[in-house]
């Protein structure tokens, strides 16, 4: 039982960054505690279990893939900051994925782990933008992006100074976009950069067992270093004094004083903890959010002939439109996960088949609905996302093909990213304004995750350990 | 302390941030960050590992110091023949 009632630092949230900040300062000697609203750590990147089945919530795949070798990367910058040995989250590489554009994915480029692959794609199927496509990729090499200073610049407007043709053009920001923008219909050059290099220059990986090989690994890590964690207990106000935070009051009514605060919950999310004795919290900002179609197969999707795409980037319209809908949700664009078709090595293959389809959504066409309807409307739009997705992949044999080898289903909405994460809006990537030197109206609150802006899972551990490092570790 | 055992510190400490480098031919007189790949982050986790196992502190106008082997140990013996109480 941890009954400290001092840390040299309090951290709010068990997700990827949380940890990953924990697992530093622990490290380093600092008494740390990490309290989680939820019963499981992981928040965006999470899983849960319906009859004895484990379904990951979040990660599709781990971006910023690099072999062993490869160094300068942000996956080996985190390997070696959290003293993880690459063998211990076991990656194993995606077989391809495909971005595929048009009514039926005519309009197909597909990638791996092999930027040269992409590169002949683009090239062949966009001659005349070879030239330009090389350039940008120059541009994307050379960037500054870890930079926690840059000025803000448009991707959309430097795309287009090397790419000049706009379905190239959306077809590079649909994937880039889907893994990582707060933001609708552009994005920070920077974000850009970094979401270029984490699916295109470096690549896809998963764990065979998925995202909780990732959170076992950070929670050794935090508990060997001395890091301490409550779980179901949550923070629900940051008292603040002479523009410090001078304590944090828990969900239980204890109350926690600690040198230093970071929080990962978000940026706004974080004001309405300071703001808590406020008569009215700040509302948050329009955001975007998702749905999520899970089904699982009683066979291997190859045998549906579904074995090899492991992530499929779709749009069936002129242009690829990244905005929060009008209606509950956009089925026009999407991601399809089939986590299946990565290389597990020779005959090792997952108990079971999962397919699973992302698309757009609007949390307050959600968030209000009784329960009836909500449920009702849940098993329309999953009929629908699947209906369109399945566009995008081959044939099946049959209509019904699918639905025969279904063994059960699942889907999230947004409703259910904001009852579980405790993020407004059911955002998954944040509020559209990133806080790169995580700074708060507090001195001694900090914020790290998806607010501060590195972006993925891979970017989710960066930030909490680089917002330790600036911020506490050294300072000494 | 010798010059020898102090630059050998320092490579158990490289050794265990960035175990992806090759430590068996390191020259003691080039930069470390020419012969392998060590960005600040890393030698931040140089410093802070010599005060956790060691008890040195390194302020960071002096990070400078730590470029090479032979530098470290130029900067690192005196302090640790301080620590133990050797002059």
């Amino acid at each position: 039982m941890n009954t400290r009632s001092h840390y040299d630092v309090a951290i709010i949230g068990a997700g990827m960054s949380g940890l990953a900040a924990g697992i530093r300062l622990a490290h380093f000697g600092k008494k740390v505690c990490i309290f989680e609203r939820h019963n499981a750590v992981g928040g965006l990147n999470s899983f849960y279990s319906i009859a004895g089945r484990k379904f990951d919530v979040g990660l599709h795949a781990m971006t910023n893939f690099v072999r062993p070798g490869v160094k300068g990367t942000p996956l080996g910058k985190l390997l070696r900051q959290l003293r993880i040995d690459r063998d211990e989250f076991a990656l194993c590489e995606q077989k391809q994925s495909r971005i595929a554009f048009g009514p039926r994915g005519e309009c197909s480029l597909r990638f791996t782990n092999d930027f040269a692959v992409f590169e002949s794609e683009v090239v062949a199927a966009f001659p005349a933008q070879a030239d330009g496509f090389r350039r940008l990729v120059a541009a994307v090499r050379t960037f500054d992006d870890v930079s926690l200073d840059a000025a803000p610049m448009s991707a959309r407007e430097a795309v287009r100074r090397h790419v000049s043709d706009p379905l190239l053009e959306d077809m590079l920001f649909c994937p880039l976009m889907y893994y990582g923008s707060a933001t609708e219909r552009d994005m920070e050059f920077g974000q850009f950069v970094i979401m270029f290099k984490a699916l295109f220059l470096e690549g896809f990986a998963r764990p065979f067992e998925g995202v909780r090989v990732v959170l076992r690994v950070l929670l050794a890590k935090y508990r060997a270093a001395g890091g301490e964690r409550r779980m179901k207990c949550g923070v629900k106000k940051i008292s603040a004094h002479a523009g410090r935070a001078s304590a944090i009051l828990l969900d239980s009514g204890d109350e926690i004083t600690a040198d230093h605060v970071i929080s990962s919950i978000g940026a706004p999310e974080t004001d309405r903890l300071v703001a808590a004795s406020a008569s009215e919290p700040p509302t948050a900002a329009p955001t975007l959010s998702f749905v999520e179609t899970i089904s699982i197969l009683d066979r291997q999707p190859a045998e549906l002939g579904w074995g090899s795409d492991t992530i499929v980037f779709y749009n069936d319209s002129s242009r690829f439109d990244y905005v929060r809908p009008t209606e509950q949700v956009d089925p026009r664009s999407g991601v399809i996960c089939i986590p299946n078709n990565f290389d597990y090595g020779a005959g090792r293959v997952l108990p079971e088949g999962i397919f699973r389809v992302t698309c757009l959504a609007n949390y307050d066409r959600w968030a209000t609905l009784p329960e009836a309807d909500y449920q009702a409307d849940k098993s329309r739009w999953f009929a629908e996302v699947q209906r369109s997705a399945r566009r995008f992949l081959p044939p099946l044999a049959s209509d019904d093909a699918l639905a025969a080898a279904t063994l059960t289903t699942d889907m999230f909405t947004p409703r259910t990213i904001a009852k579980f994460t405790g993020h407004l809006g059911g955002a998954i990537y944040g509020a559209t304004t990133k806080h790169r030197q995580g700074r708060t109206s507090l001195d001694n609150l900090y914020l790290c995750g998806t607010d501060q802006g590195f972006l993925g899972i891979v970017g989710a551990m960066l930030s909490g350990i680089s917002m330790a490092n600036y911020h506490i570790l050294q300072k000494g | 302390m010798t010059k020898d055992e102090c630059k050998q510190v320092v490579l158990d400490i490289i050794a265990d941030i960035a175990p992806d480098e090759d430590l068996s031919n390191v020259k003691p007189e080039v930069r470390l960050r020419d012969q392998m790949q060590l960005d600040s982050m890393d030698f931040l986790d140089i410093v802070m590992e010599l005060r956790k196992r060691h008890g040195i502190e390194v302020p960071e106008k002096d990070y400078q110091q730590l470029a090479s082997l032979d530098s470290c140990a130029e900067y690192l013996t005196p302090k640790f023949d301080a620590l133990t109480g050797k002059s």
